[in-house]
């Protein structure tokens, strides 16, 4: 409903963001994908020619790959249970009567204003510790042998870290999603006879089950990407690299373009097909 | 909920619930009170709660020793410059999409989020040369393009969702009246809609200040932002928690403030409004 | 002065055409108001007037002048929203006064014609407050005198007056009919309220489906429908409307008789049937009047005083000298 001026003024005004985004998606994208196809090591001989599929190839047959995959679907199946699971939980306990909600609605929101290079040190260094960490300090009180969390348990010091980096994000749309329910329903359960538990399995659960499939999609996006709290902790080391590490890996330190784009590619993909199913519930609501 | 519950079970969800907080802030916390305390209380066993010497001197040590100021300042142009430029970008079209929709409208809109999930590493060797070639590497100049770029979806998004509340008679009375398009949107779009913009910068600037990919990989010494600043730490020398615990407060005290004020609009801006 | 006139004009929505081939005059100084069933097609006329909406083909012209190309903002129009459309950010002072801000006219005479419209539409105690801190009807004076402050070539209203409660309705219905008698400015107001059409209009535009099925004044409209549309939508109660054999007798296919043309008795009269609904307006009674062999129901006005129960079997007459008579293709018999 406008007139041809406004129609031609709108297509103007949207050029700009539209013309920074094509650009920004379709020149890197196609210079990963012309560079997957090559034999490119920019420190040692440069670009060497046309190398078919053998990134792609090389990519997934090199050792390093299937640990990769394996590390990343550990953190983000890891992360994801926990955060959900906990996310429910805090947002139903939040959502009760309480003195100091706010208070300690900021308290628990807090650890998702932290940047992850900070999360990451300080949870390696002041927590996990093998020697002067808290947790070590927690052992020793109990009379355990502390143990060295960034060697030997890897995944569970990643899984942790992230989590209490994600846990804010999972509770806060979960408990907007709570809050929507209209507290009428839960009162004519009540009045029709299900106790607690089934109004929480019956009533609850279905009416956060769009909340939580959006946690779902959202954080595996962010959580397949996650970079800096391998960075500043283990580096990839000790079993830790997941996908985007090693693709990190290829490109910048070994400097192996080809290969690392191959990888780049792979990520792409991943990332489009999660991307997809959370496309279709935005768009849904869109029409809404 | 209206429902009315007695004080006793009030009372225990008062309990468990800041029980369950305080565990979560706790890390928060403890970095805060770390950074008052001398490197050996830091390490001290028994952990010292709050009866140790006080001292500010970490914080002496640590803008000394890695220049804190430029580093906040490089996160404050960064996040600040990408935030502000996205907006000016994004008004436009997040009117466009909100007052002249037309088919395609949902059609730009997803597409527009679908940049957003492209992953950074499939990306990073090519912005990388470019940024090489272009001069751009370690320039926050560079960085503000970047973070403008990946936080622009978002950022339109936002304003778009804010904007389409705004009834479109009031802009045809404001054509009617006279006004051109310019002053349409100065004059009467953009006064209405002050508090959806403010809290879409408020939430820009957090991702921006928080951004740890490309703000890793694309800068060293010299546009470093604090999360660079704190990366340096990753290699520990001697004793140093007090050192890092300061240095991490100084990085996240500015946006933790910020963010409490913009609880809400995260929960709008981070789910697309797919939740609200 | 403000003449407007549309020639062939047409608007389509993608393949769905709303206005088809439409030519109408709209002299200077008239009230002429656009009436008709939701979904008629008379907001998007207004709105191809103002220059909100594009037309599809056809020519309109301001004061002989064609504007069709001509943006809203240079059109001279003044126009008032449904939901009034206030600014919710400036006093009122700022809303009525934001006209004449786009126009660049100096302050003084800003303040000048400002202060001139709040006294004629009583809001000077309300300059500095806000549209949030005001009651419907004074929304609506806010938005008549943004619209008067520019001294337009006509105003345009689209259904002003439809989000106000039904007492306050009535006031603004007085209030800007005088405020025509005063400006004799042309005004164009849109309307699904047949009763604001013609207590209002020097020239009444019934439209349906985008189609203009009559032009008349008030009273025009009323006497001589021109067709059975026209005849149903335009009076109150809506006249009744007779097939068959009876309308054989007036040869016609269908005749048209208002509830005020029929006299009811319960002793003699040319039709019988039984009283159902009653419905006393105090001055004037609306009796709904079942198994006459005509239609389902003949409604018919008679005196307050006249008193008759549900169920009585009572008889009707109507007044020959005011039957309309409609062919089979629905348009008036002369």
């Amino acid at each position: 409903m406008a007139t041809k001026a406004s129609r031609s003024a709108a297509r103007l005004m949207m050029a700009p963001a539209v013309v920074l985004l094509l650009g920004w998606m379709l020149v890197p994208l196609t210079m990963t994908l012309w560079f997957s196809f090559r034999n490119y090591l920019p420190l040692r001989g440069g670009d060497q020619g046309f190398a078919g599929f053998d990134n792609y190839v090389r990519f997934v047959t090199s050792s390093a790959f299937w640990p990769a995959v394996l590390a990343t679907l550990f953190i983000v199946v890891g992360v994801l249970i926990i955060t959900v699971v906990l996310g429910v939980l805090l947002a139903l306990l939040l959502d009760q009567p309480m003195w100091g909600q706010g208070i300690v609605r900021i308290l628990v929101i807090a650890p998702f204003f932290v940047m992850p290079t900070v999360s990451g040190l300080v949870w390696k260094n002041m927590f996990l510790d093998s020697v002067n960490g808290l947790f070590a300090h927690i052992w020793r009180f109990f009379g355990a042998q502390p143990v060295e969390w960034m060697i030997h348990q890897p995944f569970a010091s990643i899984i942790l870290i992230v989590s209490w980096q994600w846990l804010p994000f999972a509770t806060l749309i979960l408990l907007t999603a709570i809050q929507s329910l209209d507290s009428e329903q839960l009162e004519a359960a009540e009045m029709d006879g299900a106790p607690a538990l089934k109004r929480f399995w019956f009533i609850i659960i279905p009416h956060l089950s769009r909340a939580i499939t959006v946690v779902l999609l959202i954080q595996t996006i962010f959580l397949l990407s996650i970079f800096a709290e391998i960075f500043v902790t283990t580096a990839g080391a000790f079993g830790s690299k997941t996908l985007t590490y090693l693709i990190f890996q290829r490109v910048l330190e070994s400097q192996n373009v080809g290969l690392g784009s191959a990888g780049g590619v792979y990520a792409i993909i991943l990332a489009n097909i999660v991307a997809i199913f959370l496309m279709r519930i935005v768009g849904k609501n869109l029409d809404a | 909920m209206a429902r009315s519950v007695t004080s006793r079970r009030k009372s225990i969800n008062t309990a468990l619930a800041w029980g369950v907080g305080l565990i979560i802030f706790f890390p928060i916390l403890w970095t805060i009170l770390t950074s008052f305390k001398t490197e050996g209380d830091a390490i001290a066993y028994p952990p010292k709660f709050f009866f140790f010497d006080w001292t500010l001197e970490n914080y002496a040590i640590v803008q000394e020793r890695s220049n804190y100021m430029r580093y906040l300042w490089n996160s404050v142009i960064i996040a600040g410059g990408s935030t502000l430029l996205g907006v000016v970008i994004a008004v436009p079209a997040a009117w466009s999409m909100a007052f002249v929709p037309s088919k395609r409208t949902k059609d730009i809109l997803m597409w527009m989020l679908s940049t957003k999930m492209l992953p950074a590493v499939g990306v990073l060797y090519p912005i990388y040369l470019m940024f090489i070639q272009l001069g751009l590497l370690d320039t926050r100049i560079g960085l503000v393009i970047v973070l403008m770029l990946i936080n622009l979806p978002i950022i339109v998004w936002m304003l778009y969702t804010y904007f389409k509340e705004i009834p479109g008679e009031i802009l045809e009375a404001a054509r009617m009246d006279g006004a051109t398009l310019k002053e349409e949107i100065l004059y009467v779009l953009t006064p209405m809609a002050i508090p959806g913009i403010a809290s879409t910068i408020l939430l820009n600037i957090i991702l921006a200040w928080n951004e740890a990919f490309w703000t890793l990989n694309l800068t060293a010494a010299k546009a470093g932002p604090l999360t660079a600043f704190i990366a340096s730490y990753s290699s520990p020398e001697g004793l140093f928690y007090a050192k890092l615990s300061a240095a991490s407060t100084m990085a996240i005290a500015p946006i933790l403030i910020l963010g409490w004020f913009s609880q809400k609009q995260l929960v709008r801006g981070l789910t697309f409004g797919a939740v609200k | 002065m403000g003449r407007i006139t549309l020639s062939n004009v047409t608007k389509s929505f993608g393949d769905v055409e709303v206005i088809p081939p439409l030519d109408l005059t709209i002299e200077d100084g008239e009230f002429a108001v656009f009436v008709g069933p939701s979904g008629c097609g008379k907001s998007t006329l207004l709105r191809l007037i103002a220059g909100l909406e594009d037309v599809s083909s056809g020519e309109i012209q301001i004061d002989g002048q064609d504007a069709t190309d001509v943006p809203p903002a240079k059109r001279g129009l003044a126009m008032v929203f449904q939901s009034y459309a206030l600014y919710p950010h400036m006093t009122v002072r700022k809303n009525i006064a934001f006209p004449l801000r786009m126009a660049k006219l100096d302050k003084a005479e800003q303040d000048r014609r400002v202060n001139q419209a709040a006294e004629v539409l009583n809001l000077t105690d309300y300059l500095e407050r806000r549209p949030g801190q005001l009651s419907g009807g004074q929304r609506q004076r806010v938005a008549i005198g943004r619209a008067i402050v520019r001294e337009p070539a006509a105003f345009l209203f689209d259904e002003p007056l439809s989000n106000l409660d039904a007492a306050l309705r009535v006031g603004m219905r007085l209030e800007i009919s005088e405020l025509h008698k005063r400006l004799n400015t042309t005004m164009i107001y849109v309307t699904h309220d047949q009763v604001e059409a013609m207590t209002m209009a020097d020239k009444i535009v019934v439209l349906r489906a985008g189609h203009i099925e009559q032009v008349g004044s008030p009273l025009e409209l009323y006497r001589a429908p021109r067709n059975l549309f026209v005849a149903g939508f335009i009076g109150s109660p809506k006249m009744n409307l007779i097939d068959g054999p009876e309308a054989k007798k007036h040869d016609a296919h269908t005749i048209g008789i208002r509830p005020e043309h029929i006299a009811i008795s319960a002793e003699k009269g040319d039709w019988s049937g039984v009283v159902g609904v009653s419905e006393h307006l105090g001055s004037d009674t609306f009796f709904h009047v079942h198994k006459t062999g005509l239609a389902d129901t003949i409604t018919v006005r008679a005196d307050g005083e006249v008193s008759l129960r549900h169920g009585d079997k009572v008889y009707l007459s109507p007044r020959l000298d005011m039957i309309h008579r409609f062919g089979a293709d629905g348009l008036r018999l002369s």
